[in-house]
């Protein structure tokens, strides 16, 4: 099968320009008449390792010194596993065990690739090989065989014959996985309502603002003019289950600007309290925290997708993807002078869903 | 037929005697496996650099299954939380999911572990990145072409399923940055109109976190995702054996044969020796280079986040797009909420994957061409196609450069503002631009390939004519060399003619203006007689 390089002058006259096998239409194709002719293969160059004995005994001691290297790196992966445990409590320790053992097993490994690719290339004979190719398809007779038996099996069934055995099995076939494509409805919860859960959070009236994450109720006067606080419900860190789900919905930042910064809606007159307002930190694109704080503008930066909001100005979207004003959360002070919240927020917080609106 | 082939191995090896012919007679007569020997040890495979990149994919696919089964042992696919009591001090006594707890373990109370999940994580990283380089590779030669268009969408959905595993694996260990993508992955899937929210219900099993997510993309990231894709390589690789590789253009091969060098020894020496080597560097780079420290980041909260976090590389140009988008694009209508500012990059990132998915067919309906091609087109001889790759490349690249607007924002000390407005240039304009330049780009090689080919090639050597005159020699190229330059195929606008009812249907229409803007602005390959020509004119 492999021949040798020159035998391939008789192909010389094949056009490598892609005309089909058998006449398969050529589309838009240019068939040039007077095409030039394929010369046939360059004639073979001889390597370095074929004419000179020395360079040949020379790849030889590469090869074989590249797989006992290899050998040395494996012992040495295994004794560095052993000479560099892991000492408790000790970082560098793990970075030793990491880096030796995976130094002797680079060196196991990469000796053996070279030194096989170099046994290839230096030193296996060099001469290319010819593969005949056949066109794809099967043979006209193969083709008409498979032809034939679909044929027979179709009359041995009968299933062109017999319509009413073919539909019902289709049917029958159609209906078989749709049980568990139901199944799945066990994924989620059985009796809740999604967008219901998501249109509330944990706040209600007077639930106090703690601060996140050590659940310290904060009095109004420990915020400063400029200050920004990570804020949870109190509470929220006693709870048996869903901590994380309420949390990813009641997260709240707090900030207290100059009153007279602050450009308030007059629905919204009494939501704040002496220029301490709160905001939803859940940002109203996909959800990711609003954490970034801009003190001397007033703007609140996702570090996700950049949405910009103004906190000043009710927290619109000054910039990026977001579309709506993080919620805000309407807040009090009580008799000990705690803040607390009025209610619950008065829309969905988080990412836009169908159902909202 | 096997029988007779049979025999006579058996005689031979017979007759050699000793253990591996006793071995090799047991296995074969149980097995037939001299019959697959016989077709497959000495099959010719062509040699090009370019050709290992589909390797690298295939075997870092093997490192993620070694590395990754070794991972299993360890990692505790479950949302409970428990207290960290492992060696890391920082993080000792915090609160996390088991899932988090148990990734730390590995990587600091198990010797080589935290080794093994470097490897796995470099290894799915370097994965999607040569999936990625052979799908250009095939896209920029042709090799898309019949017969080969199905393996093209074969390799396509294995690109897919690579990058779903990526994304289901990146979320396991449950850490901030990882809650933090499933967090996005969930504020888009609330986007999507009519299910999304029920899509997300279920999904997370509840509200978002919930206590489910890690464990249902535990299975899907080691049983359902691999099982798919050890299918579908089996059908890529049986594809590439019954329609045998592709060559590039070169003297002595054609249409009908390929050339190169047998599977046995040479090629399996060289590809199981280049399985190694790619073996080692995913090694090295996991024994000196850190990746997705995740005790750095601590676990999943779902109010703080730290600024300039990445995805990992093949997910920035979804990130990319969605940060793309302008404000205010979202409305409320019958009740209902439009989030258009997530569909667009929904449906367009979809659109984009549908064209480059079915970009075959379109090519092979535009020009007609339902013959058998085995020859590589070298990129410039396809100027169109190769416009229109980079076309696409610069679509990806404005996408992937946009999901790190933010840092690049801080390091050039730019306004966020300036760098997203210049990237939702780029990313509408950069195709138009880039398509232009790389076509104009192809053509111009194209001519000089017709130059060297008819004046020889520039020689350097300057000469002074008796006159005065300087001119420099050129030198004629061999025959070997001018083959690579002349052997193409060239294709002309398609013709409209009307049908046999007279009628000049529309879809003919499009046919022929799609077959123009193909074809319109072409290089014929020199021929015979133009050589001939060029050949006296020389003398």
């Amino acid at each position: 099968m492999a021949k040798d390089d020159n035998s391939g002058k008789d192909l010389a006259a094949a056009d490598s320009s892609g005309v089909g096998h058998e006449g398969a239409p050529a589309g838009t194709a240019v068939v040039v008449r007077d095409a030039v002719a394929n010369p046939g293969f360059p004639p073979h160059r001889p390597r370095v390792t074929d004419l000179d004995p020395s360079a040949e005994r020379r790849a030889e001691r590469t090869v074989y010194t590249l797989f006992y290297l290899s050998i040395v790196g494996s012992v040495f992966a295994i004794a560095a596993y052993m000479a560099f445990p892991i000492v408790p409590e000790d970082p560098g320790s793990v970075r030793m065990n990491n880096l030796f053992i995976g130094l002797g097993l680079t060196l196991a490994l990469m000796a053996i690739g070279i030194g096989a690719v170099h046994w290839g290339k230096a030193l296996m004979f060099d001469h290319e090989g010819i593969d005949e190719r056949h066109p794809v398809r099967g043979s006209d007779e193969t083709r008409t065989r498979a032809v034939e038996i679909f044929q027979e099996a179709g009359s041995e069934s009968g299933i062109g014959r017999r319509t009413l055995i073919r539909n019902s099995l289709i049917g029958a076939l159609i209906a078989f996985p749709l049980p568990a494509v139901v199944l799945f409805r066990g994924l989620g919860p059985q009796d809740d309502n999604p967008a219901a859960l998501l249109s509330h959070t944990m706040w209600k009236k007077g639930t106090r603002l703690a601060l996140d994450p050590t659940g310290t109720p904060i009095k109004a006067s420990d915020i400063t003019l400029g200050s920004a606080f990570h804020v949870i419900p109190e509470g929220l860190q006693d709870l048996e289950h869903g901590r994380l789900e309420e949390k990813g919905k009641a997260a709240v930042l707090l900030m207290r600007l100059k009153p007279e910064d602050l450009n308030e809606l007059p629905e919204r007159k009494g939501w704040s309290y002496d220029g301490i307002v709160a905001y939803s930190k859940i940002c109203t694109h996909v959800g990711c925290p609003v954490a970034l704080y801009e003190q001397q503008t007033h703007h609140l930066l996702c570090p996700c997708h950049q949405s910009q909001f103004d906190v000043s100005n009710h927290c619109e979207v000054i910039f990026g993807p977001a579309k709506r004003p993080l919620p805000q959360l309407p807040i009090a002070v009580d008799s000990e002078g705690y803040l607390i919240a009025q209610s619950d927020f008065t829309e969905p917080v988080g990412p836009s869903f169908w159902e909202r609106n | 037929m096997s029988t007779t082939t049979t025999t006579t191995e058996l005689v031979e090896t017979k007759k050699s005697g000793g253990l591996t012919a006793v071995a090799a007679n047991y296995i074969d007569e149980r097995t037939s496996i001299s019959t697959a020997v016989k077709e497959l040890g000495r099959k010719i495979f062509p040699d090009h650099w370019s050709f290992l990149l589909g390797e690298v994919a295939l075997y870092s696919f093997v490192i993620i299954l070694l590395s990754g089964s070794f991972l299993t042992f360890f990692f505790s696919a479950s949302m409970a939380p428990v207290q960290y009591d492992g060696s890391y001090v920082p993080l000792k006594g915090v609160e996390m999911s088991a899932a988090m707890s148990s990734s730390l373990d590995i990587s600091f109370d198990i010797r080589g572990g935290l080794l093994m999940r470097q490897v796995h994580h470099w290894a799915a990283l370097l994965f999607v990145a040569a999936i990625g380089l052979h799908m250009l590779r095939i896209y920029f030669t042709g090799a898309f072409r019949k017969p080969r268009e199905l393996n093209w969408v074969i390799g396509f959905i294995l690109f897919i399923l690579a990058m779903a595993e990526g994304f289901t694996g990146y979320s396991l260990p449950d850490d901030l940055l990882s809650g933090n993508g499933l967090r996005i992955i969930d504020g888009m899937v609330k986007g999507i109109p009519l299910v999304g929210t029920w899509i997300s219900y279920l999904l997370f099993g509840g509200e978002f976190p919930g206590e489910a997510i890690v464990g249902r993309l535990y299975s899907l990231h080691i049983l359902l995702l691999p099982a798919i894709i050890v299918a579908l390589i089996a059908m890529h690789l049986l594809f590439v054996v019954v329609h045998k590789h592709t060559q590039y253009p070169g003297a002595g091969r054609t249409n009908q044969n390929v050339v190169g060098y047998p599977v046995l020894p040479v090629y399996a020496a060289k590809a199981g020796g280049f399985f190694f080597i790619v073996f080692g560097v995913v090694m090295l780079m996991a024994s000196l280079f850190t990746i997705n420290p995740i005790w750095n980041y601590g676990p999943y909260d779902p109010s703080p986040v730290s600024a300039g976090t990445q995805p990992d590389w093949y997910i920035g140009f979804a990130d990319g797009a969605l940060r793309l988008i302008p404000p205010g694009l979202e409305f409320v209508w019958l009740d209902h909420t439009f989030s258009v500012n997530i569909l667009i990059p929904l449906v367009s990132l979809g659109l984009f994957i549908l064209v480059v998915l079915i970009y075959p067919f379109i090519e092979a309906w535009v020009t007609g061409d339902k013959r058998e091609h085995h020859i590589l087109d070298r990129p410039r001889n396809a100027p169109t196609r190769t416009a229109i790759g980079a076309a696409g490349v610069t679509f990806y690249a404005a996408l992937w450069t946009t999901a790190s607007s933010d840092i690049i924002a801080t390091h050039f000390s730019v306004t966020m503002e300036g760098v997203i407005h210049t990237m939702q240039f780029l990313t509408i304009v950069g195709p138009f631009i880039a398509f232009f330049i790389a076509k104009r780009v192809c053509l111009a090689l194209q001519k000089k390939d017709r130059e060297i080919v008819l004046h020889g090639y520039e020689s350097g050597r300057i000469v002074r004519l008796p006159g005065g005159e300087y001119i420099e020699v050129h030198q004629p190229i061999d025959e070997y060399e001018r083959w690579k330059l002349v052997s193409y195929s060239d294709y002309k606008p398609l013709m409209i003619r009307p049908n046999a009812q007279g009628k000049i249907t529309t879809g003919q229409k499009v046919r022929a203006g799609m077959s123009r803007w193909f074809f319109e602005d072409r290089i014929e390959p020199v021929g015979n007689a133009e050589l001939e020509q060029a050949h006296t004119d020389r003398h």
